[in-house]
């Protein structure tokens, strides 16, 4: 492997683009997770985001608007699901699984006629500075907007979460919405803006595939991502911070064993393909040990119904 | 999953009003592996099918159909559908193709790029592809600056590694320092990895980047880095105007409407059929201009040589990784041993995935 400075630097930069659906998608996950309310639907939300942001871009050829608008069918989606777990009541578990299976097919409902469409280039920010700045050039320069925005929110939520009031609400909802209801919190309200929140950061994580990082529709592309989002949001323990190295460790193994692969080391190359699982969950495993920490940040009352009595 | 299923509905309803008495008109069912639109294996498939049609024989398709129980599924389906003949378009249908033949002795089957052919209905077809590698090979060894040959490769297959093996040699014969790096992705059709497989190669050294996989990444991510690249099953040309040499295309149409109209006529019986340049079922896409004039004369005239039978992808003396040699100086490997070629040959970098 050639290891000069310059190539580590690409190298980084290749991880930290392939990382982002994951932080995204999390990110969202997490939110909606610490409100008590568990969405399996991340991979639906996520398939129907991609379609909806390349559809857009073909029609009106305009990224801004594709970006929104995948946001926005990303938030359309999980009301879907909001109105049934919050206002209907029905099982958070079930409910998103079925959440999952029909964004996909709706997806490859809508896309049928997108397929096999060249997509744009994205615009990217501040490319001469990549080319000029050893190692940090690829680094810190030459992505486009959504990737320093997915690397700005954990750190966003987490200041949301720890430091105001209004996350201080969403915790208190989903620990004890009992005693939230009681001191006047209108928890299904709260529990409905998060699991919108959530949606829209899938649908944007979703576009990220379709319009930047593989700019190109096709059926499915999300690929199993937003299970991992989903997993990553529970081993990291409902930190947003470890959601982030949870995701960089697992698009960074991801990336490094094809280069492994291309170099030749000569492990199987079966084993290299497990590899992102098992570190992933080893790392996070390792790094999220402190009990007491651990029962600070989990909502206690995930995925339970909470209705109020009249 | 089936897109279909209003068809059926419809031709099911049809059916039954219209003629109960009558012998179902004859139908010809497909099973695809990815969708109709993945402007590669499968989209060429459906290019074969809609010829099918137009020569005025009914068709269905089924897309997406996952390996194992859900292949025998669908398959057996559309036996039971009323198709006559069917056609399996991928190797992983292989077993579950000769499942179902066993059950219909009076449907006929037809499976893509296998070689199990267990029961009289069932036949075999396929392309020689690595006549089309043996171009790209010549074509890459001379433009390559590197010395560095990307290779994203979808499953450790005969079909594959003969692709691999080909290209290998004939780019070692316009230059003998060639390297070939191989990454692994173990999927016919994941454009995020093909992409990331595609760049770590690039990162890697290679200045040309082949695949054997079915999506369009790889070559917008060569596009965007600026090297070479070439398209796969179908022409790709426009995913990627620059940076594309050229792609090997599948041409199944004259063979699907040769079988399809053997099969309504009665005269269709088991065959194992490999065709390639000669016969058209292989054919290369116009060769980009930026490779130079002389180098696309030179491919044209490979070209011709190989569909004449001059020359031979596979011509001796050919050594293994190990340096034992496979195939002796002056002979060429039989089709045997293309069909079950697992080994690499010398110059090819790593092992194979077991």
């Amino acid at each position: 492997m050639s290891l000069d400075i310059s190539f580590i630097g690409v190298l980084i930069g290749s991880i930290m683009a392939s990382s982002v659906p994951l932080i995204l998608a999390a990110s969202g996950e997490l939110i909606t997770e610490r409100s008590g309310v568990l969405n399996l639907g991340v991979e639906g939300m996520m398939i129907i985001g991609a379609i909806s942001g390349f559809a857009l871009m073909v029609i009106t050829d305009n990224l801004f608007i594709a970006i929104i608008g995948s946001m926005l069918s990303g938030v359309v989606i999980s009301l879907i699901f909001g109105f049934l777990t919050q206002s209907l009541l029905t099982n958070h578990v079930a409910t998103g699984l079925a959440l999952t299976i029909f964004g996909i097919g709706l997806s490859a409902m809508l896309g049928k006629n997108f397929v096999g469409i060249p997509g744009k280039d994205f615009p990217i920010l501040f490319s001469s500075l990549r080319e000029s700045i050893p190692f940090f050039g690829p680094i810190l320069f030459g992505h486009s907007i959504v990737l320093y925005f997915a690397f700005a929110l954990p750190f966003l939520t987490n200041y949301f979460l720890k430091k105001t009031k209004l996350g201080l609400v969403v915790r208190a909802v989903g620990d004890s919405p009992v005693s939230a209801s009681n001191q006047g919190i209108n928890v299904i309200l709260v529990r409905y803006c998060c699991i919108l929140y959530g949606g829209g950061m899938c649908g944007l994580a979703g576009a990220y595939l379709s319009l930047i990082y593989t700019p190109q529709w096709i059926e499915n592309m999300t690929a199993g991502r937003g299970w991992i989002a989903l997993a990553l949001v529970v081993f990291a323990t409902w930190s947003p911070i470890k959601v982030l190295i949870g995701a960089i460790i697992f698009g960074g193994i991801s990336i490094l064993q094809l280069h492994m692969q291309a170099v030749g080391f000569r492990i199987p190359v079966q084993f290299l393909i497990a590899l992102p699982y098992l570190m992933t969950i080893i790392v996070l495993v390792v790094i999220s040990r402190d009990s007491r920490k651990i029962k600070l940040n989990t909502p206690t009352s995930l995925g339970r119904i909470f209705y109020k009595e009249k | 999953m089936y897109k279909n299923f209003l068809r059926y509905l419809i031709s099911a309803i049809f059916l039954i009003t219209f003629s109960i008495s009558a012998k179902a008109d004859f139908k010809v069912g497909f099973v695809y592996i990815g969708p109709t639109g993945d402007h590669g294996w499968t989209y060429q498939h459906d290019e074969g099918r809609k010829a099918v049609e137009a020569a005025g024989i009914k068709t269905t398709y089924v897309e997406s159909v996952k390996y194992g129980a859900d292949a025998e599924r669908v398959i057996r389906q559309l036996a039971q559908s009323g198709h006559d003949l069917i056609f399996t378009t991928s190797f992983g249908y292989m077993d579950a193709t000769n499942k179902v033949a066993k059950d219909f002795p009076n449907v006929k089957f037809e499976h893509a790029t296998g070689y199990k052919r267990e029961h009289s209905n069932v036949s075999t077809y396929s392309a020689r592809f690595y006549q089309g590698r043996t171009i790209l090979g010549h074509i890459a060894g001379k433009l390559t600056k590197t010395n560095t040959i990307g290779y994203i490769a979808s499953f450790p297959i005969p079909e594959v590694i003969r692709g691999i093996n080909a290209m290998t040699l004939a780019a070692q014969k316009v230059n003998p320092n060639i390297k070939t790096k191989i990454v692994w992705v173990f999927s016919w059709y994941d454009p995020g990895k093909e992409a990331e497989a595609a760049q770590a190669l690039i990162d890697q050294g290679a200045d040309i980047i082949m695949q054997h996989t079915d999506s369009t990444a790889p070559v917008q991510t060569a596009e965007k880095a600026g090297i070479w690249s070439f398209g796969q099953a179908s022409d790709m040309q426009r995913f990627a105007p620059k940076s594309i040499l050229t792609s090997i295309i599948d041409d199944w149409a004259p063979y699907y409407v040769e079988r399809a109209i053997a099969a309504r006529d009665g005269t269709w019986s088991q065959q194992d059929t490999w065709h390639g340049l000669k016969e058209g079922m292989v054919a290369m896409s116009p060769y980009n201009k930026g490779m130079g004039a002389d180098l696309v004369k030179e491919a044209e005239q490979l070209q011709k040589d190989l569909a004449s039978g001059k020359i031979h992808s596979f011509t001796g003396p050919i050594y293994d990784q190990k340096g034992n040699i496979l195939v002796a100086e002056g002979k060429v490997a039989d089709d045997g041993m293309l069909l079950g070629m697992n080994v690499y040959v010398k110059g090819v970098e790593g092992d194979i995935p077991k």
